[in-house]
């Protein structure tokens, strides 16, 4: 697998470590120990596109929201978190279909 | 001799030394193992898997099930190699597998006689039981037993690679097909590689005798190859067997660097494992020829019609004298054309098909006619044949068998996609868009003329230059033979009787295919499994689809229904060297040395392995002959004068902006922005699911500059985890932080005389008033600027003195020289363990995942009036409850008495049950302190329990041991010494 990171450009997985679904970046804002559950344990499981977070760690150490198709391990969008932290991490499929030909092969 | 006169791909002008079980060989350069063994008449190469059966050469390539050798000695023994593969050099020493005491005289060819008890399943059955016998009787006899080559079971003296590459086309594959498709995208300007596992490029075209643009195939193909090497963009990788698609467009292939070279040079390695990068790629793998099961169809002699060709044509090299041909297609009668060609008597021509035309010859040709048996113990000498004047044996020693060609597209199946039966050839052909940018050409794509491979390749060559937006010239498709492909599907002799092999390797006969289908093993994946079809080196790429087409006949359903077993990655067989290259020995992992290492290797310190650090144990002094003597003694040191000790290996990260304290707030569970500049404070950190991830200590050096410390193991772990927070979680916080771990050296200095010998070593003594416990400021050490921090990790006065990492060894050593004039001396990891269990503080031992800072005795460090990871989930009921396993410290009650980590802690009077099993030890040692056992551990509501005797135990040493159970400070629980 490659993905190809926004600020080093396409570089090999093994550069790369997974953390899971995107929802972390939406962090609840109180410390209530049922929403915490929700946020830590609870995940969707999508047979298609998946929102994630990817660390380019032996790179820029930018963490990246990457959507990657789980039936083929093809990424069809790659940004950093930063700048997805706000915007709906959608966890399911439907939310992040990718328009056609966007995306690497 | 079987060497033709003339002819061949081989230098007749030089003779190589190879041996075969120690008979020499004439062979030359161009050779294989195999072509030379063909040309030196000999047939006899292998024993079968399971029957010991005679076996010789079948194939010409890498779907050679028989001929499998073992290679060098000693320590460089290499077995299961193919001969096939095998390219000979000066000094090749190559032996037979899987027979005892010799290939003629195989002990275990008894095994044969006793085949119809051998038959499928049959160790599932019969050596069932007793369970126990499984693993020191029935398996061990059966591996001797059913055995390839051993390993010599000595270190590896050679050495592999890893290396990557980038193209923008790979072309897998180097015949018609891959030559034509390089060609054109060679000379487009697209970046190629060209990969083939064999030495010779030109597929096919080196094997048969058809002519392309005018010229010999050979002649064509080498002028090809000739034109791609002058191309700047093109990388040609002969030997190199592209081994696995993977996902993103990489691709793995492992190249044969050294391995047929008499004398490498010293420092080429054996294999390069490549990952290759590739943004399209060509499958030109071509076709592999599948053979016809008839009743004792694995006698040597009986051979693949392609491989007959290949014998002839690239190496003129004769695999017979009379030759009989089978076939059920019309490429079988290239082999009958092409062996009377060389002058060899071909004595029939079967083709199986009833209404097939066979060419007229020097031979009997019979349509609708099959061959019903064979002969000859060692080797073929007789052939019988059916056909509508009845059954009769012909004299021949070699039957040339062809019953189709499957086209190899085992690559496009490696992403999981299934391969598409293709009537029209008979077999399966790739599956459309399989592997993402991957197209097919040539007899990969079912297209099996010659002319259709060139102009295959073409096209596919033109289709990728267009995806990567270059324009393909013009290329005109060289004239070449475009017979059209006439199989009809004809899978085996039935009615026949005896026993016919499916698969040659595994000893797999249509009877085991018929047993598994009745015992209701009916799908592809079971038959493999319970028959072993399609196992080992071979994975069913000569014989694959013949098992299933005959699983498919005896169950009543069409061979695309039945479908055939997965194809998975490796291609072919990858050294496991190969695949670890680099990582034996030191290679293993990275290994990462203290900026203070020279100086604590010149004081003699035996080292330990701390995560990738390299770590002193401890300092031996003379007469010190343990580990244990010498840290009792470190130990007693600290305690009574003064210690020094490298920590330069604790994680450190140097945190700065406007918001650090804000960003420090969030990440700690105890609060840090109300901590002083020139302060430095204990923090923890905790995991957003509330369980504690690290402690250390956090230095205020500045109003926005701060120095946090990670323990040693956790140090990457933690700045990920930063990463994460600031990234992810707030990133408008102004902050900034990098690891500065490599950049300074810290040394450790504790014990009663520790500030004499900080003083002794920095430009400006510190006091106690100016520099209590826990402060922390900018020194001078003989002019070098540098960080002195009072902090204490073994309850002693202690201060850690930093510089630059390139001033370590000689801080080290200073700090060592002063200590030593003061009764003191340096100390290693064993007494800093020591040390610290004695004071009950916590390392990964005790924060390993499943503690919270309430088990630690660290929950009134969680501050409540903030936001923080962990807090939030901290808070769930569970994690508060007072029947969790606290953090205790325990003291042996008898001087002797043992306690180890990993022990239990249980209840005294009680059997050691689960019930009894109040908690168990994370830490243990020696103390000279309190001149007994002490540990910390976790027990049950155990700050409760202060007090309590306990049992402690441990069934594996057998220790059993009274403790008690005492707060986790085992010396000066209030402070007075570090503070003094
Ligand atoms: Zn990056």
């Amino acid at each position: 697998m490659r993905i190809a990171c926004p600020l080093c450009g396409e570089r090999d997985l093994r550069e790369f470590t997974y953390r899971g679904a995107a929802v972390l970046l939406d962090r609840p804002a109180e410390p209530d120990p049922v929403a915490f559950d929700a946020y830590l344990h609870l995940r969707d499981n999508p047979a298609g596109p998946n929102a994630e977070l990817w660390h380019h760690a032996f790179g820029c150490r930018a963490w990246l929201r990457v959507v990657r198709d789980t039936r083929t391990h093809a990424i069809l969008e790659v940004g950093l978190a930063r700048d997805a932290r706000g915007r709906l991490a959608p966890g399911v499929g439907e939310a992040v279909v990718p328009a056609e030909g966007e995306g690497t092969a | 001799m079987t060497r033709l006169a003339s002819g061949g791909l081989v230098d007749r002008s030089r003779r190589l030394a190879v041996t075969f079980d120690g008979a020499p060989l004439v062979a030359h350069p161009g050779d294989t193992l195999a072509s030379a063994l063909v040309a030196n008449g000999v047939r006899l190469v292998g024993r079968s898997f399971k029957y010991h059966r005679p076996r010789g050469i079948v194939a010409a390539g890498v779907e050679e099930p028989n001929a499998l050798v073992t290679l060098g000695a000693g320590a460089r023994r290499t077995p299961n190699l193919r001969a096939t593969e095998v390219e000979v050099h000066d000094g090749l020493v190559a032996v037979s597998q899987n027979r005892w005491p010799s290939l003629r005289r195989d002990a275990m060819a008894v095994n044969d006689l006793l085949s119809p008890f051998l038959s499928a399943g049959f160790y599932y059955k019969t050596f069932m039981w007793p369970p126990a016998f499984w693993e020191r009787l029935y398996e061990p006899m059966i591996r001797a037993a059913a055995g390839l080559g051993a390993l010599s079971g000595e270190r590896d003296p050679d050495a592999s690679e890893k290396a990557f590459a980038f193209a923008d086309l790979l072309v897998i594959g180097a015949g018609p097909a891959g030559l034509m498709a390089a060609l054109v995208a060679g000379r487009a300007g697209a970046r190629v590689i060209l990969a083939d596992e064999d030495f010779r490029l030109g597929g096919r075209l080196n094997a048969e005798r058809m002519e392309v643009d005018g010229r010999p195939g050979a002649a064509w193909a080498g002028e090809v190859v000739t034109e791609l090497a002058g191309l700047p963009n093109v990388r040609l990788m002969p030997r190199t067997s592209v081994i696995g698609a993977y996902d993103g467009g990489t691709w793995g292939a492992v190249e044969r660097v050294s391995r047929h070279l008499a004398e490498p040079p010293a420092d080429a390695p054996l294999d390069a494992f490549w990952r290759i990068a590739a943004r399209r790629a060509i499958l030109a793998t071509g076709a592999i020829e599948r053979p016809i099961a008839f009743p004792d169809n694995d006698r040597p002699g009986v051979m693949m019609g392609g491989a007959v060709r290949a014998y002839l044509n690239r190496w003129a090299a004769a695999p017979g004298r009379r030759a009989v041909v089978f076939t059920n297609n019309d490429d079988g009668w290239r082999t009958a054309e092409a062996l009377v060609a060389v002058g060899i008597e071909v004595a029939a021509l079967v083709d199986a098909r009833p209404g097939a035309t066979p060419p007229a010859g020097p031979w009997l040709a019979a349509a609708g006619a099959v061959v019903t048996g064979t002969r000859g113990r060692r080797g073929l000498r007789a052939v019988r044949l059916r056909d509508a004047a009845g059954e009769r044996w012909v004299e021949a020693d070699l039957l040339a068998v062809s019953g189709g060609w499957n086209p190899s597209v085992h690559l496009a199946c490696h992403l999981g996609a299934r391969p598409v039966w293709d009537e029209g050839v008979a077999a399966f052909g790739p599956p459309a868009d399989g592997v993402p940018g991957l197209l097919a050409a040539g007899a990969a794509a079912g297209a099996f003329s010659t002319r259709a491979a060139l102009a295959g390749g073409a096209a596919a060559a033109a289709e990728a230059l267009a995806a990567l937006g270059l324009a393909a010239g013009t290329v005109d498709i060289p004239e070449a033979e475009d017979g059209p492909v006439a199989v009809t599907a004809f899978w085996h002799v039935a009615d026949a009787g005896g026993r016919a092999w499916v698969d040659l390797q595994n000893d797999v006969t249509v009877k085991d295919v018929a047993l598994a289908a009745r015992e209701g093993f009916r799908a592809a994946e079971h038959m493999k499994r319970y028959t072993t079809h399609g196992m080992a080196t071979d994975q069913g790429k000569l014989g694959g689809l013949l098992g299933t087409a005959v699983l498919a006949g005896l169950t009543g359903r069409s061979v695309a229904e039945t479908g055939i077993t997965t194809f998975r990655p490796p291609w072919t067989p990858v050294p496991i060297a190969a695949l670890g290259a680099g990582g034996q020995g030191q290679g293993f992992a990275p290994e990462r040395l203290s900026p203070a290492h020279t100086a604590i290797i010149a004081r003699g310190a035996p080292q330990t392995e701390a995560g990738l650090w390299r770590r002193p144990l401890c300092f031996p002094r003379p007469g010190e002959a343990t580990v244990r003597a010498a840290c009792d003694r470190e130990v007693r040191m600290v305690r009574s004068t003064v210690g020094v000790c490298d920590v330069s290996t604790l994680g450190k990260i140097d945190v700065q902006g406007p918001d650090a304290a804000a960003f420090l707030d969030r990440v700690y569970a105890n609060t840090i922005s109300t901590l002083a500049p020139g302060r430095v404070r204990y923090g923890l950190m905790l995991r957003e699911d509330g369980f504690a991830m690290d402690d250390g200590t956090v230095a205020r050096l500045g109003p926005a500059h701060f120095l946090v410390t990670t323990t040693t193991a956790a140090a990457g772990e933690v700045l990920a985890h930063l990463d994460f927070a600031y990234q992810c979680l707030w990133p408008e916080l102004d902050v900034a932080f990098a690891s500065v771990t490599d950049h300074w050296a810290q040394v450790a200095v504790a014990g009663p005389l520790a500030r004499e010998v900080v003083n002794a070593v920095i430009d400006a003594p510190v006091g106690s008033d100016g520099f209590p416990f826990m402060a922390c400021g900018p020194v001078s050490a003989a002019g070098v600027a540098g960080r002195l921090f009072r902090i204490s990790f073994s309850g002693e006065h202690a201060y850690e003195l930093a510089v630059p990492a390139r001033h370590g060894a000689a801080l080290f050593d200073r700090l060592v020289t002063e200590a030593e004039a003061r009764g003191g001396g340096a100390y290693g990891l064993e007494a800093l363990n020591v040390l610290r269990i004695e004071k009950g503080h916590p390392t990964h031992a005790e924060l390993q995942g499943r503690t919270t800072a309430d088990d630690l005795g660290l929950g009134r460090l969680v501050a409540a009036g903030k936001d923080c990871i962990g807090r939030g989930a901290a808070a769930r009921p569970g994690l508060s409850d007072p029947q969790r396993e606290q953090l205790v410290g325990l003291k042996a009650i008898e001087a002797g008495g043992r306690l180890v980590a990993g022990a239990h802690v249980v209840l005294p009077g009680g059997h050691t049950t689960p019930p009894n099993d109040l908690g168990y030890l994370t830490s243990a040692c020696f103390s000279p302190t309190l001149g007994r056992e002490i540990a910390l551990g976790f027990v049950r509501n155990g700050r409760a329990r202060t007090g309590e005797t306990v049992r402690v135990v441990c069934l594996l040493r057998g220790h059993d041991t009274p403790a008690e159970i005492v707060a986790p400070a085992f010396v000066d629980p209030e402070g007075e010494r570090l503070r003094g």
